[in-house]
């Protein structure tokens, strides 16, 4: 089965950020195909490389780069709700004219079309909301 | 079919009954999260109107995590990361409430 994942809730302070990545393991290691995550809201915020939890936390950021690089997922992040969120890639700290980048590596600033065409192409979307 | 998935405690009441105002026949209704207080005897009187054809669900982590694995009302099966995989394979539909 091909599925996409949208996550809503912000990795810092909402469990939900935490059940999308064990049902996109899981669902993996069961062998289906994960297509997209698409982090929208404050969901964004897992693609902030300056995120640093403290030792005995989990840290979300690496957990999903970690399974996308081994599974080849597609981590798409909502530009609009980045951009306001301060998470930046290189484009966008241009035309914003900030200090710096921030977007994480394995993660990709992209528009609402590729939340469509998630939909469109994938079995099953999964929300994970706030 | 339609898979429901609900995050939030009862109380969110009104999240409780907007799901169970959109069931159909066949359905099923998986709480996770803060959800699994929902699943605790206690809360029998809002799911005993459901028609038999409607299955419900709750998460073991979650569960285990609250400290409620002994306090599920016998209406609910408890179910594992793989069985929440497999129920939304199983259902056309997944919609989430939150």
């Amino acid at each position: 089965m091909k599925f996409s994942l949208v996550v809503h809730s912000s990795p810092i302070s909402q469990q939900s950020a935490a059940t999308a990545f064990r049902f996109a393991k899981t669902a993996l290691e069961a062998g289906h195909e994960i297509f997209r995550v698409f982090y929208y809201g404050d969901g964004v915020l897992v693609a902030n490389s300056q995120i640093a939890p403290p030792q005995d936390e989990i840290n979300l950021p690496e957990m999903w780069q970690a399974l996308a690089k081994q599974y080849d997922i597609d981590l798409v992040v909502c530009i609009a709700a980045a951009v306001k969120r301060g998470v930046l890639d290189d484009n966008e700290a241009k035309r914003y004219e900030k200090d710096a980048a921030n977007l994480a590596a394995g993660f990709e600033l992209s528009g609402l079309g590729q939340l469509a065409e998630a939909i469109a192409l994938s079995d099953r979307v999964i929300t994970f909301g706030a | 079919m339609t898979l429901h998935l609900l995050n939030k405690s009862p109380q969110s009441m009104s999240l409780y009954s907007n799901m169970l105002a959109s069931l159909s026949d066949n359905d099923s209704i998986l709480l996770i999260e803060d959800g699994a207080y929902g699943a605790l005897s206690a809360h029998n009187k809002i799911f005993k109107s459901l028609p038999d054809t409607v299955s419900l669900f709750v998460l073991r982590a979650d569960t285990e995590a609250r400290g409620l694995s002994e306090r599920v009302s016998a209406l609910f099966e408890v179910i594992d990361d793989n069985q929440f995989v497999e129920l939304t394979c199983q259902n056309v539909k997944v919609v989430s409430w939150y």
